[in-house]
């Protein structure tokens, strides 16, 4: 299929209330997402304390794109590719470190942590030294960050981060509020579940407040969690679409409802006294507030999802295969805090975790199924005949309306369909 | 803790090894029978059931596990599984596992046995077949009713890599 047959496609795949199955398994469309969305837009790949020290250095992807994140000397961030620039070996093998330079293992090839040729062994083999400049390590275009959430477009132009990220900045803003030095870490680790499914099941999954109570039973049921009464038909949460793909399920109603601080978290003031004493002593009387409303739950499109205590970067390998890596947030400077946050996040996350075993499966079976011939259409309709829009002119629909996938298509379609 | 088999040749207390064995062997069995209360049967009341990430000796209270369960998570554990809504196991996962290179790794004076053991399970599922490889450690007590686990860790050879789904009982 020529891309020009695609171009003409997407009317037919795409409408407002669903979308064809196809774009779920058709390699072709998920070449062509490859290089309209993954290898264009700006996707997040790493966080800044993860390289905190200058010449750290740790690899991080964009979808199949093996990048290193690197810091230089002077504490500049680097998004480079991991090939060398001579025969296309990696330059880099191991997760992560601290060096200035990375050298070939091959030929011996040389380079710096801001991608620049350095050197090669025997150099009267080449004629001049011309070469060094021309080979350097391939980069993504642009790098910029947010709230020290790194992000890199490998196009030229564009959008500015801050344009794309839109109205999804409140998100990081509100994230980082929660911390009493006002910045988050990344620094324990990352947990990588790999699932045979496409990676829109995914990104969709994730602010799709119909699945809990039925995905999610039972651990609600044994844990005696009230999470499900979120997602229901009672609740007064709302779903956002935030604009540009992003999308949110908005808790704070219900929380603000039930007004208890913490309670976001399954947990009292009382049980972390020295959070929320540094809490107070950065907000004073707005601590109580922002302790009621907690902490986010944001889809970035395309692969960062903000999951109030953890964060998920979706890692397309293939049509049908997707790594979801998985960390939990640590507030800056909060061990009290941090310990609850760690401990809540290896309990629910990851291969064995008592929700994400279960929505890994729920992908998977969507994969499978999507294969069956008809009825070829996925239905994306649940609460169209009652959006509305908030005080910002955002499209929201009641906590479980599919008010986020149908914003997801819109902006995907967009993409695709862009030149 | 005295070292019982680390010296070659040295003696070993062959029928501590073999009840130390045959405990390892039952609890394999009952895994991968879905034997869940049987299985948690065998834990004692301070049990912790460590399946590390990204390596076999990171710090559990700083980095992410794949598991990492005191007593009270072990039981919500199971309790999840008899709920029958455990999508990801349900239908359970088809299982046999072999556990090879049981080793007496040291006995206390308080009765507490520790031991090693390597292992490969053959998981059957919808997906496919998943090959599953590591090495567990456990700390074994005797108790009026046997020897019960109050610890076990499993060491994933695969640890470091995105796994699939992990939702039956390593």
């Amino acid at each position: 299929m020529t891309s020009a047959d695609l171009a003409n496609r997407w009317d037919s795949l795409i409408e407002p209330g669903r979308v064809h199955g196809s774009l779920y398994t058709d390699p072709d469309i998920y070449a062509a997402e490859l290089e309209r969305i993954w290898y264009r837009t700006w996707v997040y790949v790493g966080h800044v304390s993860e390289v905190p020290e200058p010449n750290d250095y740790v690899l991080k992807s964009i979808g199949p794109q093996p990048v290193i994140m690197s810091r230089d000397k002077q504490g500049q961030i680097h998004l480079l590719l991991n090939r060398c620039s001579h025969r296309a070996n990696l330059v880099c093998d191991a997760q992560k470190g601290n060096s200035s330079a990375f050298r070939c293992p091959y030929h011996g090839w040389t380079f710096s942590n801001t991608g620049k040729l350095l050197g090669y062994p025997f150099n009267s083999g080449y004629d001049g030294t011309a070469l060094k400049s021309e080979l350097g390590l391939g980069r993504v275009a642009r790098v910029a960050s947010y709230q020290g959430f790194v992000f890199g477009s490998f196009a030229q132009d564009g959008p500015t981060l801050e344009e794309h990220l839109g109205a999804a900045t409140d998100a990081f803003d509100r994230l980082v509020r929660l911390s009493p030095t006002g910045e988050v870490e990344l620094t324990a680790g990352w947990l990588k579940h790999k699932v045979k499914a496409n990676w829109k099941m995914l990104v969709e999954n994730e602010t799709d407040g119909y699945h809990p109570q039925f995905v999610h039973a039972s651990i609600f049921s044994v844990a005696d969690s009230g999470i499900g009464e979120l997602y229901g038909d009672k609740s007064v949460a709302v779903c956002r679409d935030l604009g540009n793909g992003h999308t949110e399920n908005d808790l704070r109603p219900e929380f603000r409802r039930l007004d208890q601080p913490l309670g976001w978290f399954g947990t009292d003031p009382a049980k972390v006294p020295g959070y929320v004493d540094q809490l107070t002593a950065v907000h004073g009387d707005n601590t109580r507030e922002i302790l009621i409303d907690g902490s986010p739950h944001v889809m970035v499109f395309p692969n960062l999802f903000i999951a109030e205590i953890q964060l998920f970067v979706i890692q397309p390998l293939a049509v049908d295969e997707t790594v979801q890596h998985v960390t939990a947030v640590q507030y800056k400077g909060s061990p009290d805090m941090n310990r609850r946050m760690l401990q809540q996040t290896i309990g629910s996350v990851g291969p064995a975790g008592f929700l994400l075993a279960d929505d890994s499966e729920m992908y998977e079976r969507n994969q499978r199924g999507v294969h069956a011939r008809t009825p070829e259409w996925l239905t994306i309709k649940r609460g169209l005949h009652r959006e509305r829009r908030d005080e910002n002119d955002h499209v929201i629909g009641d906590a479980t309306d599919e008010v986020p996938q149908r914003a997801i298509w819109k902006h995907y379609r967009s993409l695709m369909e862009g030149q | 803790m005295h070292a019982t088999s680390e010296a070659a040749g040295m003696r070993i207390d062959t029928d501590l090894l073999r009840e130390v064995e045959q405990f390892i062997f039952r609890e394999a069995r009952f895994q991968d029978e879905l034997e869940y209360d049987r299985w948690e049967a065998l834990w004692t009341d301070d049990g912790v059931y460590w399946v590390p990430a990204n390596g076999d000796d990171t710090d559990p209270t700083k980095q992410v596990s794949i598991i990492f369960d005191n007593r009270a998570r072990i039981a919500t554990r199971i309790k999840q599984l008899h709920t029958g809504k455990r999508h990801s196991q349900t239908p359970p996962s088809r299982l046999r596992r072999l556990v090879s290179n049981v080793e007496l790794l040291g006995e206390g004076d308080d009765g507490q046995v520790r031991a090693g053991a390597n292992f490969v399970v053959y998981e059957s599922r919808e997906r496919g077949v998943t090959l599953w490889a590591g090495r567990s450690e456990y700390t074994l007590c005797r108790t009026p009713d046997g020897l019960r686990m109050s610890y076990k860790k499993v060491a994933l050879v695969d640890n470091d890599r995105a796994l699939y789904t992990l939702a039956f009982l390593i």
